[in-house]
């Protein structure tokens, strides 16, 4: 079972229902940390690394400038104008090129071949029954999705797999939530929370993908994200309540499960609701 | 006049394109109010001399071009994404 937990406004609460998820579960799980700008689940596990980190590349075009006779078919076919050319010379973006390979296929000349760029690595912990797999994208690098695919390959072919997502509804999100048997849409019952959530159901349910709702921080807003989800027939899982121990946990580098042992029963309970609205998949 | 409209719906680039607009038209020099990195990259590609300036019509920065107030920019004057 794989499973994704997404929100549209940060701060939701993502890392924590993932990672108090993962602690209770009673088998073998992984958890990939899909918010390759800013993966933060390591700092709650104490791992041991399982091996080097794999170096992740994006395939990006060079041109042989006696090849090339400036025809500029590859600046026209680049959606994302990574190449621009001038008075017949080829310029290339590295940091705006996709990887997509398009401006290699397309070249009347075969003047354009790929060099790899890295873009970043994909770490793997070893933490008990917990394997974390991790991308970690390199300074500068704009370009999440490719490392994001990358962190996906690790996904187990059978048992089960916690993705966290970064947050909102953009491009590295959409990557991370492809091919999951369910998503997991962490929120809080403020304005915000409730604003950026309907985005958030708008993006699952163009992707197809079955959800429900996990409200952390129950109590500390209004009652307008419950309200919401019975107008949507969207399953509300579970309400975290708005407990200052589970924060000062946190900021400790502690899980809710570990510090507050009457916590297990929750995540284990949304475990066995998701499993059961899952059932069936994989 | 030059069409730019390509840009309004870029999702990047808009910088790299407007640069090859220019380029395209047979400008010799550019006067604008900021260029960033990649423009002026395929401007210098071109060898088109760039002139930044805080004038506030385009008939005032023209003014000061042609009476040779304004310096020629040896590199971009602005990061990338600069707003």
């Amino acid at each position: 079972m794989i499973i994704a937990i997404a929100s549209g406004k940060g701060g939701t609460g993502k890392t924590t229902v993932a990672l108090n998820l993962a602690r209770v579960h009673s088998g073998a799980v992984y958890l990939l940390d899909c918010d390759v700008e800013e993966p933060n689940a390591h700092l709650f596990l104490k791992g041991i690394p399982s091996g080097e980190p794999e170096v992740v590349t994006l395939p990006i075009p060079e041109i042989d400038e006696s090849l090339c006779d400036g025809c500029g078919a590859c600046s026209s076919f680049c959606a994302y104008k990574a190449l621009a050319v001038l008075a017949k010379r080829v310029l290339v973006f590295p940091e705006m090129c996709h990887g997509c390979g398009g401006c290699m296929r397309i070249c009347p000349k075969g003047a354009i071949h790929e060099i790899p760029k890295r873009i970043g690595v994909v770490e793997t912990l070893q933490a008990g029954n917990l394997t974390l797999v991790q991308g970690r994208l390199d300074v500068g690098v704009a370009m999440a999705p490719p490392l994001i695919r990358a962190v996906k390959a690790h996904i187990p072919k059978a048992g089960d797999a916690l993705l966290d997502a970064p947050p909102g509804t953009s491009c590295p999100v959409i990557a991370t939530l492809r091919e999951t048997d369910y998503v997991v849409l962490v929120t809080e019952p403020t304005p915000f929370g409730l604003h950026d959530l309907t985005l958030a159901v708008a993006m699952v349910r163009e992707l197809q993908r079955p959800f429900g709702v996990v409200v952390n921080r129950a109590g500390s807003g209004d009652e307008r994200v419950q309200a919401y989800c019975r107008a949507e027939e969207i399953p509300l899982l579970a309400e975290i309540p708005d407990d200052r121990r589970i924060a000062e946990a946190y900021s400790r580098g502690a899980l809710a499960v570990e510090a507050l042992p009457e916590y297990a029963s929750l995540f284990q309970k949304l475990w066995a609701t998701v499993t059961e609205k899952t059932h069936g998949r994989r | 006049m030059l069409d730019n409209q390509q840009n309004l719906n870029a999702a990047q680039g808009a910088g790299i394109q407007s640069a090859q607009t220019v380029a395209a038209g047979g400008a010799q020099a550019l006067v604008s109010g900021h260029c960033g990195p990649k423009a002026f990259r395929v401007l210098a590609a071109a060898n088109i001399k760039v002139y930044t300036t805080t004038a506030a019509t385009v008939s005032e920065a023209l003014a000061l071009f042609q009476e040779g107030k304004l310096t020629e920019n040896s590199g971009a004057d602005v990061e990338g994404h600069w707003a």
